[in-house]
């Protein structure tokens, strides 16, 4: 009774493809999280994970269900438009956040905020 | 050809739970409290997308609902995470 068994070679093909595709993003995105070195640079991997990954399995399941139900199925889109408003506001957010922090706490990490930009209060002394 | 399917519907949901084993991994390393938020933060990014695929899966309608709850929530915690970080409160 699985309802993949209903469905088209010439459909199943490009969904595989989006499926494998949006997989391997996501896995590398968060591998960048885990590997990369300082936090500035970490924030990169869940926005490959938001823009590439999210985007692939979001168009397969739309193919899946148009093709599978016999009518177009947009409703993913909602979820997408949803995504690509959100996640530049979060990035920016969790940024700000962490800029703020290391600068109050004095942290100069290699291409952080301390190198950039110093807090006003030390400028002054300068 | 279904059999390519259902190989592939595993292997993305395979990469998926291995993604959100690294953000786990993140989560409890991770030096300062905002590597933890932005591991949380894709967390329930790639529970979403384990959601979307076990309705591709199981050919259900329910997870796509669960799916923008998921999202729905995930936003708001994170958004109010990053503002306990800035300011040390949340409403003020």
């Amino acid at each position: 009774m699985n309802p993949i068994h209903s469905m088209p070679a010439w459909a199943a093909v490009p969904v595989a493809l989006l499926l494998v595709l949006g997989g391997a993003i996501a896995f590398i995105g968060a591998l960048g999280l885990v590997r990369l070195p300082t936090f500035y640079q970490r924030i990169h991997g869940p926005a490959v994970i938001v823009a590439l990954g999210a985007g692939c399995i979001l168009a397969a399941s739309m193919l899946y269900f148009t093709v599978l139900q016999h009518r177009p199925v947009i409703h993913e889109l909602l979820i997408g438009a949803f995504l690509l408003m959100t996640a530049p506001v979060v990035a920016m957010l969790v940024t700000r956040a962490s800029v703020y922090r290391d600068l109050q706490s004095g942290k100069r990490s290699p291409g952080g905020p301390g190198e950039v930009y110093r807090p006003p209060d030390e400028r002054d002394g300068h | 050809m279904t059999t390519l399917l259902a190989l592939a519907i595993a292997f993305a949901m395979t990469c998926l739970v291995l993604a959100m084993l690294l953000c786990a991994v993140r989560l409890l390393v991770g030096p300062s409290a905002q590597d933890r938020v932005l591991a949380l933060d894709t967390l329930w990014m790639c529970c979403m997308l384990l959601a979307l695929l076990m309705g591709m899966r199981f050919g259900s309608a329910v997870y796509y609902d669960a799916a923008l709850l998921i999202a729905l929530i995930g936003f708001a915690s994170t958004i109010a995470l990053a503002k306990f970080l800035a300011r040390g409160e949340i409403i003020q």
